[in-house]
């Protein structure tokens, strides 16, 4: 999949230094935008993707220190049927999305103009604009910053995974053996960490653009205010007569993919599972929960009604009396 | 007892248990536990289920609870005065429905984030004020219980002793 004269030689010494041959007036752009706070959104446009995992290997570069620093043996938990996962012995894969992998690439094989093609799609977290895996977080471990940015706090998070189940893309991936459940009762609550793609939020906070975007040979990520990234990605996808993939996906997500075939077809054809994403639609998984939010504001007016009427009924009961 | 005591007194009931079921569902536990593995509970482990049956239920506890307040001060029937009891449980509810609405209202989409403290926070609070509910009116009911079945004891035995006394 990698192309033969990698740039993997610029990452030997810093990412920075290699990232200055990236366009310096779109990153000058994008990193005044991110200073201003605002909703922030990546386009990726999958057409331009060699599929040369440069990005996957930046973004395992800058995030290292973040990873997981298990202590072993791991402590034991009950019941029996709890499983531990660990990745701390596989850290170089790169096949799917891990505690130590953050971003992958897809790949799918399609039919464009009755030709055989190879299309590689770099997949992470969404960053969802109601971002189910922070909504529903019961410890506040998952936050969303203003900014669009969705994180997982590896300090306070207990590692129950609800964040994976209700996330549409099961994004989140765990390993057990570090946080804060071994302080507490690590034999009955919590199993480890989650981790996932953070938007490089601590470069961001420098006005710095995320590392996977700078890195990237072929400028497949564009980044900057929502609106803006949303109205190029409309552009572009009329461009090429394309698809859009996350404008809509549960509810929308500041990440848009434009592909030249549609998304149905990539999914198809894209090896799903595990740590490996699917590209079919998805519902506003928040929908529900936010029209019965509204539902609640009636509650207290049907209950004083309720207590009207009954009020009203035996007093006219009572006259006749 | 009248008929609407008794509706609203069951519908307290029925919305409480389930409040506390699906509440406690929103913690990663039925599934660890393998307690939605017992037939029938499988739900228990669907977080967008048991999310959407505590907000419904919770709609019925605030309508439940704004209900019983005016109807108890509308009914001029009621001329007592509201035990500390009541006063208690009052208490707890409106701790319940505070903090809930407020983890509701960070739910929504487009509310300002709330910071990792304050959601704890919030959260331990709704679980503290559910515990003491529970516990409270527990408690209640074992007194109540036994306090009836010692005074129908006593007055059994006291009928007993007078028709002794009185052979
Ligand atoms: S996004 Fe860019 S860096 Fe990543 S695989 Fe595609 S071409 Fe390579
Ligand atoms: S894609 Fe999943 S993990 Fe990422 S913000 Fe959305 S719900 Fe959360
Ligand atoms: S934005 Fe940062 S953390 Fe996310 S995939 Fe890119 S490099 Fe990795």
């Amino acid at each position: 999949m990698r192309p033969e004269i990698t740039r993997r030689a610029f990452l030997k010494g810093s990412v920075i230094a290699a990232c200055s041959i990236a366009s310096t007036s779109s990153v000058a752009r994008a990193a005044a935008a991110i200073k201003t706070g605002e909703p922030i959104a990546t386009l990726i446009d999958i057409s331009r993707c060699t599929g040369c995992e440069e990005c996957v290997h930046a973004c395992k570069e800058v995030n290292a220190d973040k990873y997981p620093k298990p202590a072993k043996p791991f402590p034991k938990m009950y019941p029996k049927s709890v499983k531990v996962e660990d990745w701390s012995d596989k850290t170089d894969a790169t096949e799917r999305l891990t505690p130590y992998n953050w971003l992958y690439i897809q790949s799918a094989t399609v039919d464009i103009n009755g030709e055989k093609k190879e299309l590689t799609i770099p997949r992470r977290c969404m960053h969802c604009t109601n971002p189910p895996c922070v909504k529903l977080c019961p410890w506040g471990a998952s936050i969303q910053l203003d900014n669009g940015i969705s994180r997982i706090d590896s300090d306070i998070c207990l590692g129950g995974a609800k964040c994976q189940t209700v996330c549409p893309w099961l994004i989140p991936q765990r390993q057990t053996g570090v946080g804060l459940y071994l302080d507490i009762l690590p034999a009955f609550a919590g199993n480890g960490v989650m981790y996932k793609c953070d938007r490089c939020y601590n470069r961001m906070a420098r006005g710095e653009i995320p590392a996977c975007i700078k890195i990237c040979p072929e400028n497949v990520q564009t980044i900057g205010p929502r609106d803006e990234i949303l109205k190029q990605a409309h552009d572009l996808a009329a461009s090429m007569n394309g698809y859009i993939y996350g404008e809509k996906e549960n509810g929308g997500t500041n990440t848009f993919y434009v592909s030249p075939v549609p998304f149905d077809k990539l999914n198809e054809s894209i090896e799903k599972g595990k740590g490996q994403p699917h590209l079919a639609s998805v519902e506003n998984s928040m929908a529900t929960g936010d029209k019965l939010a509204m539902a609640m504001l009636v509650a207290p007016v049907a209950g004083v009604m309720g207590a009207a009427v009954r009020f009203y009924s035996m007093s006219k009961k009572r006259m006749i009396k | 007892m009248t008929l609407n005591d008794r509706i609203t007194k069951f519908l307290y009931i029925i919305t409480l248990t389930f409040l506390t079921l699906t509440g406690f569902a929103q913690m990663p536990i039925f599934k660890r536990y393998r307690i939605a593995d017992i037939p029938g509970l499988g739900w228990l482990a669907e977080f967008y289920v048991t999310h959407s049956m505590h907000y419904i239920f919770a709609i019925l506890l605030i309508g439940l609870a704004f209900y019983v307040c005016v109807d108890y001060f509308s009914d001029r029937k009621k001329e007592k005065r509201p035990t500390s009891q009541m006063y208690a449980k009052a208490v707890m509810i409106s701790g319940l429905i505070i903090t809930g609405a407020l983890l509701v209202f960070k739910n929504l989409p487009g509310t300002p984030p709330y910071s990792p403290l304050i959601v704890s926070m919030l959260n331990l609070l709704h679980l503290t004020f559910c515990m003491l509910l529970l516990f409270y009116s527990l408690i209640i009911l074992i007194i109540k219980k036994y306090l009836v079945q010692k005074t129908i004891n006593d007055s059994d035995l006291l009928s007993e002793k007078k028709s002794y006394f009185q052979e």
